[in-house]
Parts: structure tokens; C-alpha cells; sequence
């Protein structure tokens, strides 16, 4: 049964407003709490580890919701979850975590998705991670995803985290085969303590292959934001990493996209770059009335948008 | 009305004193269509700047319907009804044209489909683009000037609204201009262009922190044609500017 809490947590990461459509699996507090497969789209949790296999069938269309929850203190949760995209299917999949800690010890979550989108397949993945909690606890998330984005594959990786999350440390390794294409779109603000990583390691094995690593970020206070994108070409494929951030107070950022040809017809290309507001960004919001608070709102919402 | 009352901006650069503006007197009234011109470091866009309270006058007033707003920042300038279309308008990554606009309507009602119609920008193409790189030079300034017409203020300053802006879009962007100033507005336009100096009740011209002329279009513009000869057959460097008539 999900309280109210629960309700608000999931609306927050999953933007659900009741029962998910679709298949789904709702993890709360390192237990599996409510579960739905659909025809064609079976979950089943593990038998051997704690965790779901989401099995997508051929030519499938749907939608699957996955999200974690962690409400109580001192929480360490792990979880095992693979998803197998069918050839031909068309998938959009939610995951995320958040945690509401209303103690003094650490709620942490670390989810490791294995992923595969066979040939022909289309992705949608989006994960957002949220914390709050009247606890001086710390919220922890690492999640760890790997994916393989088959020959004429299509997958789309969303990965947002707005608010609340004390440390993260978050893993992504993809394999892109022949004609595959996938885009990386990570969204990230930190402030006060907290600390982010994250690490991509994106290959692109297959001629034709594709792949876009767009991150934007956003450090107030004194947090701290390390970035390691790396694109590596095997083959004749196409790459973009574009690490933007803006900095502010006290943080500090590190931005480090490596771009790695081991094909003379590959096509790479690399920006990063970090930097404050503009001072005239802050004045033209200005000059239509915004006060100088609203104006900043408006520059890093659109900016992580 | 709004005036400017002995007006002096001086800043400091690298230990020197550098004189922007030098004692500038002047009245706007509502109702009128004012052009500032003259040559480039002549101290234009620094009048414009410090009506809109971006730089702060290191002695002199500004007093809006004989209210000294002198003190008000940016912001309470804005809600007073003064709005400003920057000659090289910010760009934003993220932020959309629609959004842009939304936020200039919170101080009007007008519709952000029209005001990009008016400067000539189809709503559908526009309104979900992102105002970052992606957008030419001429798109960004129509884009900032459909802004300032959704906004809608009172006192609307103009600062080179021409610049980067094509043959065919100039002629609608004149147009334009013209039909949306009102009786309860003072429209004062930064250019060097003589179709924009043509169209205005009044030209002021600036020199070296300074008005050198100011009067009505009438009386000021025969003298601005003829010393823009004198200077150009002297120099000859300076067409293209509002020395449309260079021989060469």
C-alpha cells in the first residue's frame, strides 16, 4: 500500500498521478510492493538477487514505470534490474529514485541497469532522482546503467537530477552497434555539500553508429561536479559530447570529454565549457521586470530544461 | 515626461578617467519619436543604458513624469514602464522564444504570436526555438525587438534596432516602428539610418558625450546631411553610417 508520501515521491521522479499506465514495478524500501506485466511486456522479479527482468517482446509498443523509493533512514538498497528490448519494439521506460530520509543515517540507493535495445528497436529512457527529508541523514544514489544499442537500434537516455541528492556517483557505459544511434541527455544541479560524478563511456562499434552526450549542469553553494564523458570509435561512426555548466557561488566543476578515434572514418567532436551567468543575460531578464532572483530562476531552469 | 537633468557619466579605466557623458540636458514628451545619432563612442547607447537604470549617472537625475527614478534599479524601471531592445540582445541556452516572451508579457497583454508576426517571424517556426547559437544575428535582434513589443512600455528605447537586419525585414521593421507608437508613448530610436531619422518628430545628435544638435526632424536634418558631406569629403570613412551619400 503506498501513502501519501509515497504518492508525492513518485509524482516527483516518475510524474505519476496514480497507477502507471502500462507494465510496471515499484520498489519501496528494498522491497518489491507492487508489480504489473502486459501482454507482450513481462516484469519478474529475480530469483537470485534482488532486482526485476523487464522482457519486452518483438515489435512490441508500451510504456514501463520502474521507480524506487526510500522513506526510511539508514536504508542501503541494491538492485539488479535487466531489461531486454525486442527487435522492432517501441518502448518508453521511467526510472528514477527518490528518498525522503527523516533520520540521521544515510538512505542510499545503488541500481544497476543492464539494458539491450536489439535491432530495429526504439527506446525512451528516462530516470530522475530526487531527495528531500527533514533528517540531517544523507541521500545517496548511484545508479549504474550499461546498455547496448543494437544494429539500426535507437535509444534515448534522459537523466535528471534536480534537487536534493547529497552524493551521486553515476556510472554509464554504452555499446553502439552498426546504424545504432543513441543520445545521452543529462541534467544536473547540485548545491550546498553535495558532490556528483559522472562517468560515460560510450563505444561506437558498428559503421553507421551514432551517438550524442549532451550535459548541462548547474553548481551553487559549494558543491562539486566532476564530468567524464568519454566517446571511443571503433568504427566508422558519428560523435557529439557537449559538457556545459554554469557555476556559481563557491562550487566547483570539472569537466573532462575525451573523444578517442581507433578509425580513420570516424567523426568526433568535443565541447565543454563552464561559466558563470552573463551579467547581460541577468540584465536583459531584468529590463522586461524580473527581480534579480527571478531572473537567475528563469536562466537555470531554461538552462536544465 | 521623462528628463534627463544634467546628466554626467564618468568611468574609470585603467587609472584613467574617461568622460561617457558630459552634462546631457533633455526632455522627452509622450507622444513623440525621437532618434539619437551620431558617431560611434558618441555616449548614445550610454543614455539609453542609464534611463533604463543599467548604468547609474555619476551626477545628474532622471525624473519620469516628475517622479526622480534616479535610485530604481533595472527591475523597477521595467515596472515603471520602460523597456529597452539591446543592440546585441543576450542569448540563452534553454530558454525558448516563447519563453522569452511569456516573461516580457507579464507587463502587458499583448499576444507573443502578433509580436513575432509584426517583425516578421512565423510563430510556428519560432516560438519553440532556443535562443542560444542556433539563431542568426538578424533572427536574434527581430526576436529582441518583438520583446520589447510584447512587453509594451511606456518610454521604448531602440538601440540600433536596424543592425543585422536584412533589406527585406528593414522595411517592415520601420513599418512597425512607426504604427506601434502611441500618443501615451515616447519611442527614442539609436540609429544612424535616414529612412529611421526620416520617420521620427525629433533628432538628437551626440559627439563626444555631448548634444551637439536637437530639434525637430525639419530643422535638424538638412544640417546633419550637409556636415555628414563636410565629413565625408574630408574623410571619406565613414559610409554607410548616416553618410548614405558618400561619392565614393
Amino acid at each position: 500500500m503506498l501513502t501519501a508520501l509515497d504518492k508525492k515521491i513518485l509524482q516527483e521522479i516518475a510524474d505519476l498521478h496514480g497507477d502507471p499506465p502500462g507494465a510496471f514495478n515499484i520498489r519501496k524500501n528494498s522491497q518489491g510492493v507492487e508489480r504489473r506485466s502486459m501482454p507482450g511486456v513481462e516484469v519478474a522479479p529475480k530469483k537470485d538477487k534482488p532486482g526485476i527482468d523487464i522482457i519486452v517482446e518483438k515489435n512490441k509498443e508500451g510504456t514501463v514505470h520502474i521507480p524506487v523509493l526510500l522513506t526510511d533512514t539508514g536504508q542501503s538498497d541494491l538492485v539488479y534490474n535487466n531489461i531486454e528490448i525486442g527487435e522492432g519494439a517501441n518502448i518508453l521506460l521511467v526510472a528514477g529514485c527518490g528518498i525522503h530520509n527523516p533520520g540521521s543515517g544515510t538512505a542510499q540507493h545503488d541500481g544497476v541497469h543492464e539494458i539491450f535495445v536489439r535491432r530495429g528497436a526504439r527506446l525512451r529512457y528516462t530516470e530522475k532522482h530526487y531527495g528531500e527529508g527533514e533528517g540531517t541523514g544523507k541521500r545517496v544514489l548511484n545508479p549504474q546503467t550499461v546498455i547496448v544499442v543494437e544494429e539500426g537500434a535507437y535509444a534515448e537516455l534522459e537523466l535528471v537530477q534536480i534537487r536534493g541528492v547529497d552524493d551521486t556517483v553515476r556510472t554509464t557505459e554504452a555499446t553502439i552497434k552498426g546504424d545504432g544511434h543513441l543520445l545521452i541527455y543529462e541534467r544536473l544541479l547540485t548545491d550546498t555539500q553535495q558532490t556528483a560524478r559522472s562517468d560515460v563511456v560510450v563505444t561506437l562499434e558498428g559503421d553507421g553508429s551514432a551517438a550524442r552526450i549532451v550535459s548541462r549542469s548547474v553548481a551553487k553553494g559549494s558543491s562539486n561536479q566532476v564530468f567524464r564523458p568519454r566517446l571511443i570509435a571503433y568504427s566508422k561512426g558519428r560523435g557529439h559530447v557537449e559538457c556545459d555548466s554554469i557555476i556559481m557561488d563557491s562550487a566547483t566543476i570539472r569537466s573532462i570529454p575525451e573523444i578517442w578515434a581507433e578509425n580513420s572514418e570516424a567523426e568526433l567532436v568535443h565541447e565543454a565549457a563552464i561559466g558563470k551567468i552573463a551579467g547581460e543575460q541577468m540584465i536583459k531578464l531584468m529590463c522586461l521586470g524580473l527581480t534579480e532572483e527571478e531572473a537567475e530562476e528563469s536562466i537555470i531552469s531554461g538552462f536544465l530544461k | 515626461m521623462l528628463i534627463l537633468e544634467n546628466m554626467n557619466l564618468v568611468l574609470e579605466e585603467e587609472r584613467k578617467r574617461i568622460q561617457i557623458l558630459d552634462n546631457i540636458d533633455l526632455q522627452f514628451e509622450w507622444g513623440k519619436m525621437y532618434a539619437l545619432t551620431g558617431p560611434n563612442g558618441s555616449g548614445k547607447s550610454s543614455v539609453a543604458r542609464v534611463i533604463m537604470g543599467i548604468m547609474k549617472p555619476t551626477k545628474g537625475r532622471v525624473i519620469l513624469d516628475g517622479e526622480d527614478i534616479t535610485s530604481l534599479g533595472i527591475t523597477e524601471r521595467a515596472e515603471k514602464g520602460i523597456g529597452y531592445a539591446f543592440q546585441h540582445p543576450a542569448r540563452f541556452k534553454g530558454l525558448r522564444v516563447v519563453d522569452l516572451l511569456e516573461i516580457a508579457m507579464k507587463l502587458s497583454e499583448k499576444a507573443e504570436c502578433q509580436c513575432l508576426r509584426q517583425i516578421g517571424l512565423c510563430p510556428d517556426q519560432y516560438l519553440e526555438r532556443e535562443l542560444d547559437n542556433s539563431l542568426s544575428g538578424g533572427e536574434i535582434k527581430r526576436i529582441e525587438i518583438a520583446t520589447l513589443l510584447a512587453q509594451d512600455p511606456k518610454v521604448r528605447l531602440f538601440d540600433e534596432p536596424e543592425a543585422g537586419i536584412d533589406l527585406w525585414s528593414f522595411e517592415q521593421l520601420v513599418d512597425i516602428l512607426g504604427s506601434s507608437h502611441t500618443s501615451d508613448s515616447i519611442t527614442i530610436i539609436i540609429s544612424h539610418q535616414e529612412k529611421i531619422l526620416e520617420m521620427v518628430d525629433e533628432i538628437i545628435v551626440m559627439e563626444g558625450g555631448k548634444i551637439t544638435m536637437k530639434g525637430s526632424r525639419e530643422d535638424i536634418w538638412p544640417q546633419i546631411q550637409e556636415s555628414a558631406r563636410c565629413i565625408c569629403r574630408q574623410t571619406c570613412s565613414k559610409e554607410g553610417e548616416i553618410y548614405a551619400d558618400c561619392p565614393r
